[in-house]
């Protein structure tokens, strides 16, 4: 009811009584958001920074799920080469950002991201033989055969089905968090996206009913600096999407997408505000994408090598090795152990799981709706009369 | 029993709904304290509270993708669509995502939960952006339900239905109809089953089908009709999408004719589904061309909006030349 009267009351449309007599204009550079930092490359901290409170373990299973994904990414960009993957995408230079963020929430915050996100599915659990399956649209693919290779989803571990289109789990999230709210559960939505995805419509909508309708959401925006080969510069004016957070009246911040420990404290910082306050927050996580957008893309066409190496020398994976080994919590030893063992578990299971059978054919009708209609049945039984006359000609059902 | 108008029946089934299921929800542009514009859920925000019925942001897009995020938490959220004119940029989340959700995921996730309510339709003096009748767009889109109440008994009985079935649902309502339909109406629960028409008046000489508002101009054609001697076997299809051919393909079979009418452009309407359908069914029994009486190939008018509706005359007029063919 306060709300209503304040509301009613604002007969001046005056949102903070500040008033000049004089016009003034305010532009985005006078407003800046800084960049947080804790890790430098070597390993060591930016004076006057303090490392967030992270036990070995969790340190050591972090830097673990991003040599992971380093390998996985390696591994399937050969495969898809070789033919063995219809397409790939790749996470390399942006692990810290993906996996920082999720390793700062809880199991039971769902998760909802765009498609480079496989680090915070690994960190929740998915197994190298689930990524295959799904990869290879297989008989066991979770997602039964019907998407693209890298279209992750499992309601066990919390992680929202990937959908191609860019933007849409914004709003979605928004809307995810705002049930979970109502039900009362001590969790949140994490959400991902890049900094292309941040100029879709949904994306505006999102933040804008997150905000006002008060929905536990960590908006994680991945700023790797390119749209396929659009950089930033020719995506959005002023300053970056942290400022766009605000705008839409949600705390927010930038930071270091390369420095595991800045993602990792600034998302632990995040949780505590969404759980809270129930109002969501933004974090911007300042990246690069190493590899190209997808298998179907080649960077060469609009940057440059240098570029590529400049930013190489950020990677985050050594940077938070060289931290690691400073605490003694990792070896030289183990990093090398454990990337050869990560390496022959990938291919392994590559080879395991291609020899599997395709999702039935049956699947192609089923979870359309709850049950098959019986116009859908219909179309089926004609379609498999047809597949039964010629099926050399239909391999993926062999006649069925 | 009660009197109701459309209306009142729609806010009675939310009414229901809400008191039954905690976890459904009322959402839209201004459905909150005010009550929608046209009132289909005045008082529900008194009643259940500002968490479960509140006013959003002026964001169709973002309307649909808040309700798609809530139906997949778990939440039954009921999105009202100001006017189905605006829903195209929601286009996207209902095609894409709220379609595609069970699918997609192999079953791991849905959205069984949503509802999406508009109001659709000509006859008000609308104009181009509050009188389209956008129903065929969604019709092509495996996934969804489309749901289209011609009366205010079945608007209650068919929106309980809606918000219970486990599948996304677009729920057309009748703007035209929402004060001039009264009926009676049970005041307890119950619910009508979708994707299933409904024979409103059997005859023998021509069946005539149509949904939603133009039921009305159809029933006034049949009677029409009758003072000619022709017999007219009346159809309410009620669902679009999943849409009831056996009932329909029983009906020409009998009276060897057919009319489907609706108020949507003619080029790649409804009715054209619903023609091949048929003729494909019943080719052998048909004494006449299936026979389409629709609004024309333009943006929906303004002053020549009477001249636009395909009304009781203009479906009068191809009932007699169907007959007589």
């Amino acid at each position: 009811m306060n709300a209503n009267n304040a509301i009613n009351n604002n007969i001046s449309n005056d949102l903070n009584n500040n008033k000049v007599h004089k016009p003034g204009f305010i532009a985005a550079k006078q407003l800046p958001i800084p960049t947080l930092e804790i890790l430098k490359a070597d390993g060591t901290l930016h004076a006057g920074a303090a490392p967030p409170a992270l036990e070995q373990a969790l340190a050591r299973k972090i830097y673990q799920t991003m040599i992971y994904i380093r390998v996985l990414d390696e591994r399937m960009v050969a495969a898809q080469r070789q033919g063995r993957l219809s397409f790939y995408l790749t996470c390399t230079g942006e692990e810290a950002a993906v996996i920082g963020a999720a390793a700062a929430c809880e199991p039971a915050d769902m998760i909802m991201g765009q498609y480079r996100e496989q680090g915070a599915l690994r960190f929740r659990g998915f197994t190298t033989e689930q990524f295959m399956n799904q990869m290879l649209s297989n008989e066991k693919d979770l997602g039964k055969g019907r998407q693209m290779p890298i279209h992750y989803g499992t309601r066990a571990l919390n992680y929202m089905t990937i959908s191609s289109p860019l933007a849409t789990q914004i709003p979605q999230a928004a809307g995810y968090a705002y049930g979970q709210k109502l039900d009362g559960e001590q969790a949140c939505t994490l959400c991902y996206f890049g900094e292309g995805a941040a100029s879709e419509g949904d994306f505006h909508a999102g933040l804008n009913m997150a905000a006002v309708l008060k929905a536990p959401v960590i908006f994680v925006c991945r700023n790797n600096g390119y749209a396929i080969s659009t950089p930033t510069e020719e995506q959005f004016a002023g300053d970056g999407i942290a400022s766009r957070g605000v705008g839409y009246g949600m705390q927010s911040i930038r930071v270091d997408g390369n420095d595991l420990l800045a993602v990792y404290a600034a998302t632990v910082e995040a949780r505590k505000i969404v759980i809270e306050t129930n109002e969501p927050v933004l974090i911007e996580t300042m990246s690069y994408r190493l590899g190209a957008h997808s298998t179907s893309d080649d960077p060469s066409g609009y940057r440059s090598r240098e570029e590529e190496d400049k930013w190489r020398e950020q990677d985050p994976i050594e940077r938070m090795k060289n931290w690691l080994i400073k605490q003694q919590w990792w070896s030289e030893e183990e990093d090398t152990r454990s990337l050869e063992a990560y390496r022959k578990e990938v291919l392994d299971t590559l080879k395991r799981q291609e020899k599997l059978s395709p999702p039935a054919l049956e699947e192609l009708i089923t979870d359309v709706y709850d049950q098959v209609p019986a116009h859908l049945q219909a179309q089926y039984d004609s379609l498999g009369e047809h597949l039964r006359k010629y099926p050399d000609h239909y391999p993926a059902s062999r006649g069925a | 029993m009660a009197t109701m108008n459309l209306l009142q029946a729609v806010n009675n089934a939310l009414d229901i709904a809400m008191a039954d299921n905690r976890r459904v929800i009322c959402l839209g542009e201004d459905v909150g304290k005010f009550g929608g514009v046209f009132r289909a859920t005045s008082h529900l925000q008194e009643k259940y509270g500002r968490e479960r019925c509140f006013n959003t942001p002026l964001t169709e897009q973002g309307i649909a993708g808040f309700a798609i995020g809530l139906a997949a938490q778990g939440s039954v959220p009921v999105a009202e669509i100001q006017f189905a004119d605006y829903i195209f940029p929601a286009f996207d989340q209902l095609v894409n995502e709220a379609a595609k959700f069970r699918y997609r995921s192999g079953n791991e996730f849905n959205v069984a939960g949503l509802t999406i309510r508009t109001p659709y339709g000509g006859g008000i003096a609308g104009g181009l952006y509050h009188s389209q009748s956008p129903e065929s767009y969604f019709c092509h889109t495996p996934g969804l339900k489309v749901v289209v109440p011609s009366t205010p008994y079945q608007a209650k009985g068919l929106l309980l239905a809606a918000i219970r079935d486990p599948n996304p649902i677009l729920f057309f309502e009748p703007k035209r109809l929402y004060r001039a339909a009264q009926g009676e109406v049970p005041e307890d629960d119950y619910e009508l089953p979708l994707g299933r028409a409904e024979v409103v008046r059997e005859g023998d000489d021509i069946t005539l089908v149509a949904w939603g508002a133009q039921m009305d101009y159809l029933r006034q054609a049949a009677e029409l009709a009758e003072a000619d001697g022709i017999s007219c076997e009346l159809i309410d299809l009620r669902t679009l999408l999943p849409w009831d051919e056996e009932t329909l393909a029983a009906s020409v079979s009998k009276t060897g004719r057919l009319i489907v009418s609706h108020e949507a452009p003619r080029t790649g309407g409804f009715a054209g589904e619903i023609c091949a359908a048929i003729q494909e069914r019943c080719f052998l029994s048909l004494e006449a061309p299936i026979c389409r009486v629709t609004g024309l190939d333009t943006p929906f008018p303004l002053v020549h909006e009477k001249e636009y509706l395909p009304d009781q005359l203009k479906v009068y007029e191809a009932i007699k030349a169907t007959v007589s063919y």
